[in-house]
Parts: C-alpha cells; structure tokens; sequence
C-alpha cells in the first residue's frame, strides 16, 4: 500500500481522537474533582448524539451550532444527577459508587432504546462529503470542523479553571476536599457544577461526532471504555492528558484497523492500556498519587 | 472436620441452611421446564457470586473482568472436546490451568506495579475486552461465528461427557453452589481468610503485621479464576454455543457481580441471596410485562435499573447484613 493512504488514515484517526480526546477529558474532570468514576460516560455521550438527532431534523441546525444548547441541556442532567444521586455516595466504597453509576448507565440505556429503537441513526449535512487536500492528504471537512471545535471548547475549560475565581475554587476541592470545607466553600455545589461541566464536555463531543458518524442506543459502554482507556493512557485527573490520550488512541485505532483488520482495532487500545498501567501506572501526563 | 466447619455457626442458621438445601433437592420434582431454567441460572449467579467474592469481598480487589474467566474456562473444555471428544472433566483441567495463568498474570503485573483501586478495576476489563476481540479473531475456536457443541437428544444423562437433562445441569450446579459455599466458608475461618481480612481493611497495616499481601491477594485472584472457570465450562456445556460477543462481554462481568453486591459483599450468604433476588426480579418483571402485553424492547432492563437504583441507594451494606440481623442468624 501507498504512503499516502497510512498518512491519510492518521490524519483521520487524529481528528477524530480530538473528539474523543474531549469526551474523555469530561470524565477526567469529573474524577479528577469529585474522585467518582463516571460508569454512565458512554451513555450520556449518545444521549446526546440523540440531542443533536433531534434537534437536528426538527431545527435544521448544523451540529456546530447545536452544541451550545445541547452542551448547555447536558450540564443541567449533569449538575442534577451530582446533587441529587451522586452527592450521597460521596464518601462511600468505590464499589458501591460503581454500582450506583451501573445503574444509572443501565437506566440510560434501555431508555434510549424504548425512545429512540436500536437502529443506527445518522445525520447528513451540508458538508457530509467534503473534504480538503492538503498535498497528499484528504481530510473530512466534517471531521476538520468537529476537531477544530473540539479544541475550542478544551481550550476555553482550560481557561476557565486557570483564570476564573469558581475554576479555581473547583480546583481547591478536588486538592483538598477537607480545606476546601474550612474556608467556606460550598463542596456539594461545586461537585454538582464539575459533574455537570463534565456532561457539557460530553454534550459538545457528541453533538460533533455526530456529524461524523451515527449512533445506536447500545454502543454507549463502548464509549465509556474508551473514555476509560483514553483518561487512563494520558493520566487520569489530567486535563492535557486526556486530549494526549485522545489523539493518541485515535491514531492506534486507525492505524490497527488499517494494518491489520478493523474488528480488531480496539485491542490495540486495550493493548496501549494495559503497557501504560504497567509501566506508567498515572497515565502519560499524570502526576504520581503522594 | 465436620465439627470444625460448623463451629460457631448459630442453630438457627443451620436450621434455615438444612431447609433451603432440602427445599433445592426437590425442586426438580415440581418445577416445569421453564422453572427449572430460571433454577438452574439462579444458582449459576450464586456461584460465580461467590467465586467473585473471594476476590472483592474477602481480599477487597475490585474485579470487572471476572467474564474473561468464564469465557476462558467455557472455551478451554469446549474446544477441546469439539476438536479431540476430550470430556469436560479433563477440559477443567485445562480450563483451570488457563484461567489461573491468566489471572495470576494480571494479578503479578497488577500488584508488582502497584496499580490498585479504579485502576485494578480498569485493567481487569482491558483484559477481559482484549480477550473478547482476541477469541473474535482466533480461527480454532471458530473467531466470531462461534464454537457450537453438538446437540441430540439425550435419553439418558453422562455425566462423564456433561451430555443430559436440565435435570442434570441443577443437581450439578446445587452441587457447585454447596461447594463453593462450604469451601469459602473454610477460607474464611483459615489463616488466609483472616490475612485476607487484614488486607482488604488496610493493606499497609496488613503489611506492617508481616503479611505477605502481594502472596495472599496473588491467592485469591488465582482461587477466584479457578473456581469461576469452572462454572465456565458448565455454562459452555449447559448452553452449547459460544460467542466471544457475549460470553465476555463486560456486561457480563457486572450481571455476574451484581448478586453479591445486592446481597452483601464479603458475606457468605450474600451472592446466594443475591443471586435469589436479581433473577426473581429479572424473570418475574419479563412475565409481568409478558402478562400485559407490553413487547417494547428495554422496558424490563429501565424497571431492573431502577430497583437496584432503590437498593444501592437505601441499603448500602446489600440485603442480607440486616436480614440477618432481623432474623437473629448474625454472629
């Protein structure tokens, strides 16, 4: 085979492991603050592909310009979800915490299976068959965009926990869950606001992969693995890790599915997991735990 | 030796266990078809329940990929007896032999690199997910289309080549449950079980005390993939196909966890209650829902997530602790 076809399908593999990247980077906020493995991940992601669906044969809106509002709905079930049934688990065991978000992702799940039925569903727009030429490489404009937007909304999370006073009272929580309750702040609001910023990363990522590719009820725990995979190679709790990460098991998969068979692309990235709790048990960025 | 495993056990309790027991045994007598199946699976989750508990509930290492030993046991005994007609029993040899290098592997990389906690858990699945994709593509076994045994009708029962009635499978699977109960009942009053306490309430002061904890939890990952291999080679042998799809599948590995956590993890009654109440549920919502006629695909799983929901939420410690506790069976 040519080169140029394993450039293009990197290319590929690349953009869209940016979305992936921030789908992940949700779920690493999430736990990096609240310590609470989000089990249900994958489920909110195509709650909101379903969003997008919707939204998108009723209003004819492009899904760039969907993610604001689907973003904005994802935060709200996120926040609730937090103070509602998440926040009493808090300082429970891992495994009844677990538990707790199996059953949510269940719920999700089969509710979106009696809603919406188990056939794949996809969007088409505008632009679903362009692409750029950049010398040898052909790229998806829909894959361009939806990276592209992907990196805007890390660009202005990361932002928003270095510069803004709440970012930097979410970060005093997740440093230190017990000062953080002697100077004043109000934890259980602040886990509510994380959990529900980690849905409206998730909001953002599915509204855009949904211009790339269509959804089903049932591959909802196929995302939550791999947002594990990707949080967990660039370091849970990371911020940049898990955009690394993303970028990272994107090209893996891409690539395995090129070179050898693409059923069998995703246990390159269980693969790449496993060497990474092996030999860098914190992930490629993360910090190692005191 | 009898004497020593019922010491300490209140005669109440041993009242309640003899009735249940017996109550188990004539089971089959009455029950339909139908029932018997719904026996046959209760008891299956009550084993591998407790398989799964020696792990987590006893050592405290959070296992999400204990279908990776059901999977590798259920195809070691079936592939070898499809290919050679070798009997299941000599297959459990193997199986075992697979499933206990397999888990010593994760556990010697797992707790040499001292990845532990969430990250356990997350390994444990990539193993069980790399071995799903793994069988989907290994030709011996027939990769994706499955590895099917042959089926006839079988007028008498061999138990030798695992080849019979339903009938046969229950007694089996009562068998295997006793079993496992009386065995992890001895593991927990032996010197293992109390250093497995130790080590699942605070491994640094286990370690402090001079337990070996990288030996004893190496143990009880390799108890537990044997013991649950086993029941993978009866479920290859009960069912007669398999699919790497579905048999490790990780929705598989939390149906197989939920009993215990229900029940009461790290008790011994627990995933037998567990197991009890999760499969009454599940059959009891699918008639209900066969009775009034609603056929909407996910109806029955919304109402299940719903009902652990309720459990999860108001009964942390699982449903046998204060059980016991009301009817006066607690040590």
């Amino acid at each position: 085979m040519p080169v140029e076809i394993y450039l293009n399908v990197a290319a590929s593999g690349l953009l869209t492991g940016l979305v992936y990247g921030l789908m992940a980077l949700g779920l690493s906020v999430i736990f990096g603050v609240v310590r609470v493995v989000n089990f249900a991940h994958g489920e909110m992601m195509t709650l909101a592909m379903y969003l997008t669906l919707l939204l998108f044969s009723a209003l004819k809106l492009d899904p760039l310009v969907l993610l604001v509002p689907i973003a904005a709905v994802l935060f709200v079930f996120g926040y609730l979800l937090q103070l509602g049934l998440i926040n009493p688990f808090i300082n429970r065991p891992e495994h009844s915490q677990f538990m707790l978000l199996v059953a949510i992702a269940l719920i999700l799940v089969n509710a979106q299976l009696i809603v919406f039925g188990p056939d794949a569903q996809g969007i088409r727009t505008a632009y679903s068959f362009d692409s750029y030429q950049l010398g040898p490489l052909i790229v998806d404009a829909s894959k361009v965009y939806a990276a592209g937007a992907a990196l805007v909304v890390a660009a202005a999370l990361f932002a928003f926990f270095r510069f803004t006073l709440l970012g930097k009272s979410i970060r005093a929580c997740a440093d230190n869950y017990h000062g953080a309750l002697v100077v004043g702040l109000n934890v259980r609001h602040l886990y509510a606001l994380t959990f529900g910023i980690g849905a409206a990363c998730v909001g953002a990522a599915g509204a855009m992969l949904m211009a790339v590719t269509d959804v089903t009820p049932t591959i909802g725990p196929a995302y939550t693995l791999l947002a594990f995979v990707i949080v967990i190679t660039g370091g849970l709790g990371s911020m940049g890790g898990a955009l690394l990460g993303g970028l990272l098991i994107g090209l893996t998969e891409a690539l395995g599915g090129v070179l050898f068979t693409p059923s069998a692309k995703s246990m390159f990235a269980f693969g790449l997991l496993v060497l990474v709790l092996l030999f860098r048990p914190q992930g490629i960025l993360g910090k190692k735990a005191a | 030796m009898i004497g020593r495993l019922l010491e300490g056990v209140p005669r109440r309790g041993l009242v309640v266990l003899a009735a249940l027991l017996v109550l188990l045994a004539v089971f089959p007598l009455f029950a339909s078809g139908y029932l018997l199946a719904v026996g046959f699976l209760i008891l299956y989750f009550a084993y591998v329940g407790q398989a799964w508990n020696v792990m987590m509930g006893f050592a405290g290492q959070l296992s999400l990929g204990h279908s990776l030993y059901v999977g590798l046991g259920a195809y070691a005994a079936a592939a070898l007896y499809v290919h050679f007609g070798l009997s299941p029993w000599i297959g459990l040899g193997a199986a075992i032999g697979i499933s206990v290098l397999a888990g010593a592997a994760i556990g010697f990389l797992a707790f040499r690199f001292g990845v532990a906690g969430v990250y356990f858990a997350i390994l444990t699945i990539a193993f069980a997910e790399f071995a799903r994709i793994g069988f989907d593509h290994f030709a011996w076994v027939r990769g994706s289309s499955g590895l099917f045994l042959p089926v006839a009708n079988y007028t008498e029962n061999d138990l030798w080549n695992l080849r019979g009635s339903p009938t046969m499978f229950y007694y089996l699977m009562l068998a295997m449950t006793v079993g496992a109960f009386v065995l992890c009942h001895a593991l927990l009053r032996s010197r293992m079980g109390y250093y497995w306490l130790a080590i699942r309430e605070s491994p640094e002061a286990a370690e402090a005390l001079g337990v070996n904890v990288f030996r004893y939890k190496m143990y009880a990952v390799v108890i537990s993939a044997a013991m649950t291999s086993l029941a993978g080679v009866v479920f290859a042998f009960y069912y007669n196909n398999l699919f790497p799809e579905q048999i490790f599948h990780i929705s598989r590995s939390i149906e197989l966890i939920l009993g215990p956590i229900i029940g009461g993890i790290g008790t011994l009654v627990g995933p037998i209650v567990g197991a009890f109440l999760l499969t009454g549920l599940a059959e009891g919502l699918r008639e209900l829902m066969l009775q009034l006629g609603i056929d909407v695909p996910g109806v029955k799983q919304v109402f299940y997530g719903l009902c652990l929901l309720m459990v999860i939420m108001f009964l942390p410690d699982g449903v046998w602790p204060p059980l016991a506790k009301k009817l006066g069976l607690h040590r």
